[in-house]
């Protein structure tokens, strides 16, 4: 990258539902954030939201409502629509422009106020075809599901541990929504919601409110003595139509190949110490683990197998608990480099690996199978 | 969704018109007729369902209108049983990508005409790769729904 950029300070809010106003959340975890990095609203130099105000919020057009709450009033700032990863995509841009030294990137999403995600994603889908059948975000995660499962030879079982291990780990994060010890058959026997997923592999509508400074180099040095930079990110989208597409061989890739490529990343499954990735139903996280390079194509059933991306294995997945455990859906991506930045960081707390990460990725994903995926490769 | 904490429940309800345009139009006119069509891009050969008026990965406009085949084999299907706002149909019903015979994209419809109520027995009935055709609305809308279901062959 031309400019370096760090990521100097993080905040966020339970995923629980919250009896608090969204309007007076914003400005709490804004607040905690300044507070962290010893900085005024008046220092921050340009600010960058996400958030999917109608859909998932039901009030404002674009950021309108929690401009002011965010401390962005009277700013030069801009927002993004959909996955959250881009706001760190474009904070960072505009530092390595030359023209800001700080960026302030916040993504909000409210879901226990919001419909259910199958009732705000069948309104992607457009009204002439695909939400005539019914499309949402759970049907296409059920049919790639199939797919998959009969290409890759990947049981239920094996997707099943998926959810097992994150809902374990996310019993050490005090910000995860849902949480528990159960066995491959408590997910298995749950309650099936599009055949093959039973509810414990979908993921709950959940509260995130999800901070980060970005600063540049000079910057940075003088705000925290652990940095976290930004090595390298990269995105890209799928077509629209369901039906004209590969789903199992989508587009994380070619988003994953932009990011390596900025990150000189030659062999992710060596070069990467920990992964924080968006899976909203359990087996993605499988079949994105291949996509990513991570372990070998078809691959994804054995690594689960393996242990390795248990908290304390080789390659640690979603220590956090991933998006199983928490998915405010708009924010689940920025919060996924927040985690990372949390672990690089050694703050995570009880979720801490062992393990000491020095190359970490976060992966952003919305829309239907994954047709939009964003990937970030931080480091120390 | 009583919460214990005071809430405000409010519903967001705005009309939208939206425009078929002319490739959408004829494809809609189509189905009230019973017909199934596509487009065929110039440059790649696939045939495009529901018609498009170009081709997304070639990018170039397509050339030929062309009648598929109302038969077709199941990609793959899923068990659908919950609510949520705007479903087609009341669940369980069966949501499915379906590869019409000649065409080269799969189309996303739903399969019925068997007793959906009882999964272990759609289980046994419904396969991935078996053969479905469609069963027409009497009333035919043009709307993507006059194809009511793909039924087993």
């Amino acid at each position: 990258m031309a400019n370096k950029v760090a990521i100097v300070g993080v905040a966020q809010n339970a995923g629980c539902e919250s009896k608090d106003n969204y309007y007076d959340q914003a400005y709490q975890v804004t607040r905690e954030l300044l507070d962290k990095t010893g900085l005024k609203k008046d220092d921050i130099g340009t600010f960058i939201s996400a958030s999917s105000d109608i859909f998932h919020g039901g009030i404002s057009c674009a950021n309108a409502y929690y401009w002011e709450t965010t401390g962005a009033f009277l700013k030069n700032g801009s927002r993004q629509d959909g996955e959250s990863l881009f706001a760190l995509f474009y904070g960072a841009m505009r530092i390595m422009s030359g023209h800001y030294d700080t960026a302030l990137v916040i993504a909000l999403c409210k879901g226990s106020e919001n419909p259910s995600n199958e009732s705000c994603t069948l309104m992607y889908a457009d009204p002439f075809y695909q939400r005539g059948v019914g499309l949402n975000e759970t049907l296409a995660a059920a049919l790639q599901m199939k797919l998959y499962m009969k290409k890759s030879r990947i049981t239920a079982e094996q997707c099943a541990k998926v959810a097992v291990k994150n809902l374990g780990n996310a019993l050490g994060n005090p910000y995860a929504h849902r949480r528990g010890r159960y066995s491959v058959e408590d997910v298995l026997k749950s309650e099936l919601v599009a055949d093959p997923l039973t509810e414990l592999q979908v993921a709950p509508k959940s509260e995130g409110i999800v901070a980060m400074l970005l600063a540049s180099e000079e910057k940075a040095k003088k705000i925290t003595k652990k940095p976290v930079w930004i090595k390298g990110f990269g995105s890209s989208l799928d077509s629209y139509i369901l039906g004209d597409r590969d789903l199992l061989n989508g587009q994380l890739r070619n988003a994953a190949n932009r990011a390596y490529k900025m990150a000189r990343i030659t062999d992710p499954g060596k070069q990467i110490d920990l992964a924080e990735i968006s899976e909203p139903y359990a087996f993605q996280e499988l079949l994105w683990m291949e996509d990513l390079g991570l372990c070998s194509p078809g691959g994804g059933g054995k690594m689960i197998d393996s242990g390795k991306t248990e908290k304390n294995g080789a390659l640690p997945i979603n220590p956090s608990g991933g998006v199983l455990a928490n998915n405010p859906y708009v924010s689940r991506g920025l919060q996924r480099a927040v985690e990372a930045v949390l672990q690089m960081r050694g703050e995570a707390g009880e979720r801490q690996v062992e393990k000491r990460v020095k190359t970490a990725l976060a992966h952003g994903t919305h829309g239907f199978a994954g047709q939009c995926h964003a990937v970030a490769v931080l480091g120390r | 969704m009583t919460k214990e904490y005071k809430t405000i429940k409010t519903e967001l309800r705005l009309p939208y018109e939206l425009a078929y345009g002319a490739t959408w139009t004829r494809f809609f006119e189509g189905m009230q007729e019973k017909k199934i069509y596509g487009t065929k891009c110039p440059k790649c050969g696939k045939v495009l369902v529901p018609a498009r008026s170009f081709c997304p990965k070639c990018f170039v406009d397509t050339d030929k209108w062309v009648e598929v085949s109302q038969e077709g084999k199941l990609t793959a299907w899923s068990y659908t049983n919950y609510r949520y706002f705007g479903q087609p149909v009341d669940p369980p019903f069966i949501g499915a990508l379906i590869r019409l015979d000649g065409t080269d994209v799969d189309l996303l419809h739903l399969v019925g005409g068997i007793d959906l109520k009882n999964f272990d027995e759609v289980k046994r009935t419904i396969k991935n790769g078996m053969k479905v055709k469609a069963v027409w609305s009497d009333e035919r809308k043009g709307h993507i729904l006059d194809i009511r279901y793909f039924e087993p062959v």
